[in-house]
């Protein structure tokens, strides 16, 4: 581990890989110790990991992709009807196909900066969702969606003897059935893996590239980069691993629709590495959990439970505090998240390690966590 | 085959009139106070909405009896309206989408300025990525409320009945009778233009407008001669919203308004911008009618036979090509925004 990366690094690494590994035991007191949701937080965690390399480090921001979560997850099930229900060559496929689609899109939106990136991105998302609807339904299947079906030719599995049962079969990795818990255990497992890549992208001689090119483009052309190069392996990385979380998202659940290919998908994922902190390792992970955890708690609730809670208030309060507390939750969830986007962007756009690092410097003026301090920009 | 073609030209241009209207909106914002604004399609929404709950408030209605039914006391709602004033009650209401615009543009300004006053002000000087983000929230919170008011279903707004029928087009321009349009999409194209030429005169011809275009050229020196810029930006914004609110509005009745509304259109509009060029009033406008003639084309059968799926994309392939070819866009000056 030492000779891959630092020691401080290692030590992340190991707290990191024992608190996404426990997760079942010390979040079972909020109500989330169950795989359904854990590994919601782990697949999305590798998708908020991927952008920030894009985002965080180049400051280029991606309005699209949930494309390429879209093109991870019919990998994936192409891979299931086609060849086996084994989850590793799918992932596999799906992150180099989604890859290619970065390759593809990414040449083309990096010609631009700013605002014209995130509108050229935008608008190739919104032709693959288009399209996913409407001529590439023999692929998507449409508005149906695509999922495992009788009949499917399943070639490697056959090959090696398998019959097709009574029941659908399931993914799984080498004969372990991922559904439930080893699910969430191949997910988590994956997810430390994309994290210690992550890692050592940010580390690495690229990793630095990467982050002048966000605090000054135009000098690093005087100094001589040539910065299109770098920053579309950024893209192509972080649409890899867009299509790494889009493939796990259909091995923990072997459905897919083209509705998350929708824009709203792409807003989705920049909350959530805005909300854990911009440039963080650490950050889109926390965020990520964060609004999934909240996405289920709120939209759990409805105004009956809030009447229930607000019982000890006289009567007609309690009916107008819950009937006001019922517009964030259930169906208002959605609500809820654009507060929230809002607050965070206005008051906290470094985001929650940001944030907690200012606390944490506040108490301890001289202390600094590993990545809790923040790299200053440069004058201009 | 000339009939074809201006039957799809005709087809582009309330569609164009739309794009056209909240490109305009978002150029303005965009010129004068340098915002990028993804909350402005909410505003359509809200303004078709408006619409909306005009249209509910005409129609707030009592039990009365129903002098049909003879055997037993059965009872209808009839709306005040009708009750105090008779037909003519009946004819308000008929109109009641053209006239939700007497309740549309002051609440719209209203919105508008509560908007820049409160949120949008303290985000002039932050990243353009961050502005994005915090009026795409706004969007999601304004889309939600409307929701929780509304609820999620479309909801119909009927055209006046004068105007429910199509105009025989064709003949007008001696072109046989193939050529049908309906009537309330052509006033929805004269409305556009009335509105587009009403914004333009009040930038061109009077001092107010004058002000406004030299600070969009020069908001500094503008301050330094001692004009209050920022108030007049803030009236700008609100100006936006009420473009968008009215195109909105009188939108109500082609399609009938449900809470995503505003999201479906924002992305075409930024894309729209765009491609008529990032600041330019005259560009959004002509690039808004050309799209949108260029998707009623591209939605013919002809061409889908041609290349399937064709109709899905072609806006943003438009995008894609003018961003790639040509930056600045079709109208849009040298230099501004062209990195």
């Amino acid at each position: 581990m030492r000779a891959l990366i630092g020691s401080r690094d290692a030590i992340l690494v190991a707290v990191l890989a024992a608190a996404v590994l426990t997760m079942p035991f010390w979040l079972a007191p909020i109500g989330a110790g169950y795989p359904d949701l854990l590994q919601r937080f782990a697949i999305y965690g590798i998708f908020a990991i991927g952008f920030n390399i894009l985002f965080g480090l180049t400051g280029y921001l991606s309005f699209g992709h949930a494309a390429f979560l879209g093109v991870g997850s019919y990998a994936t099930m192409w891979s299931f009807k086609l060849l086996t229900m084994n989850a590793l060559p799918a992932i596999l496929l799906s992150a180099v196909l989604a890859g290619v689609a970065a390759a593809v899109i990414g040449f083309f939106s990096l010609k631009r900066a700013g605002i014209y990136f995130s509108i050229l991105t935008l608008a190739f998302a919104q032709m693959s969702y288009n399209l996913a609807y409407s001529v590439l339904t023999p692929i998507t299947n449409g508005e149906t969606g695509l999922r495992v079906i009788r009949g499917d030719p399943h070639i490697l599995d056959r090959a090696v003897g398998w019959q097709e049962g009574d029941s659908l079969p399931n993914p799984d990795f080498f004969g372990l059935n991922l559904s439930g818990w080893a699910g969430f255990y191949f997910c988590a497992v994956v997810l430390i893996v994309a994290f210690v890549i992550a890692l050592r992208i940010t580390r690495s001689p690229l990793g630095l590239t990467l982050r002048a090119i966000k605090s000054n483009q135009t000098r690093m052309g005087y100094v001589g980069f040539h910065t299109r190069p770098y920053t579309l392996a950024a893209f192509v990385i972080s649409g890899m691993y867009a299509g790494l979380a889009g493939s796990l998202l259909v091995v923990t659940d072997p459905l897919v629709g083209a509705e998350r290919m929708q824009w709203t998908a792409s807003g989705e994922v920049v909350l959530m590495t805005i909300l854990g902190g911009v440039g963080t390792l650490t950050g889109p992970l926390i965020g990520a959990a964060v609004i999934k955890y909240f996405e289920n708690v709120f939209s759990s609730f409805n105004e009956q439970t809030l009447q229930q809670a607000f019982s000890f208030l006289p009567e007609p309060l309690a009916t107008a505090t819950a009937r006001i507390l019922g517009l964030f939750v259930g169906s208002g969830w959605e609500l809820t998240l654009g507060v929230v986007f809002m607050l965070v962007v206005i008051f906290q756009p470094q985001g929650i390690v940001h944030g907690a690092g200012r606390i944490g410097r506040a108490v301890r003026p001289s202390s600094a966590g590993p990545n809790g301090p923040v790299e200053r920009q440069p004058a201009e | 085959m000339l009939d074809a073609i201006v039957l799809q030209i005709l087809n582009g241009l309330d569609k164009g009139s739309a794009y056209a209207l909240i490109a305009l909106g978002l150029t303005l914002v965009f010129g004068t106070l340098g915002l990028v604004n993804f909350a402005h399609g909410a505003l359509f929404m809200l303004g078709a909405f408006c619409a909306v709950a005009f249209q509910n408030l005409l129609t707030l209605s009592t039990k009365v009896k129903d002098p049909s039914v003879t055997f037993f006391d059965a009872y209808k709602d009839e709306p005040y309206l009708k009750t105090w004033f008779g037909d003519a009650g009946q004819t308000i209401i008929d109109y009641s989408a053209p006239l939700s615009l007497i309740l549309t543009i002051p609440v719209m300004l209203a919105i508008g300025l509560v908007m820049e006053r409160s949120l949008v002000r303290f985000f002039y000087r932050r990243s353009h990525a961050e502005q994005i983000l915090v009026t795409f929230g706004l969007a999601i919170v304004l889309q939600e409320i409307v929701k929780a008011v509304f609820g999620a279903n479309p909801i119909p707004v009927p055209a006046p009945p004068a105007f429910a029928g199509t105009a025989d087009i064709g003949t007008w321009i001696g072109l046989g009778s193939g050529i049908v349009y309906p009537w309330w999409r052509l006033i929805y194209f004269g409305f556009s233009i009335a509105v587009i030429a009403g914004v333009f005169s009040f930038l061109r011809f009077t001092t107010y407008g004058m002000v406004v275009r030299a600070g969009m050229r020069d908001r500094e020196t503008v301050g330094l001669l001692g004009i209050d810029i920022d108030r007049r930006f803030a009236v700008v914004f609100g100006l936006a919203a009420v473009v968008a609110g009215s195109a909105g509005a009188i939108y109500a009745p082609i399609v009938s308004p449900d809470y995503h509304l505003g999201m479906e259109f924002l992305v075409l509009s930024f894309v729209v911008v765009v491609v008529g060029g990032m600041g330019s009033l005259a560009g959004a406008v002509l690039a808004g009618f050309l799209l949108g003639i260029l998707q009623s084309f591209a939605s013919m059968n002809e061409v889908k036979e041609i290349i399937p799926g064709i109709d899905q994309v072609i806006l943003y392939l438009a995008a894609v090509v003018v961003l790639l070819v040509r930056p600045r866009g079709l109208l849009g000056r040298a230099g501004l925004m062209e990195s």
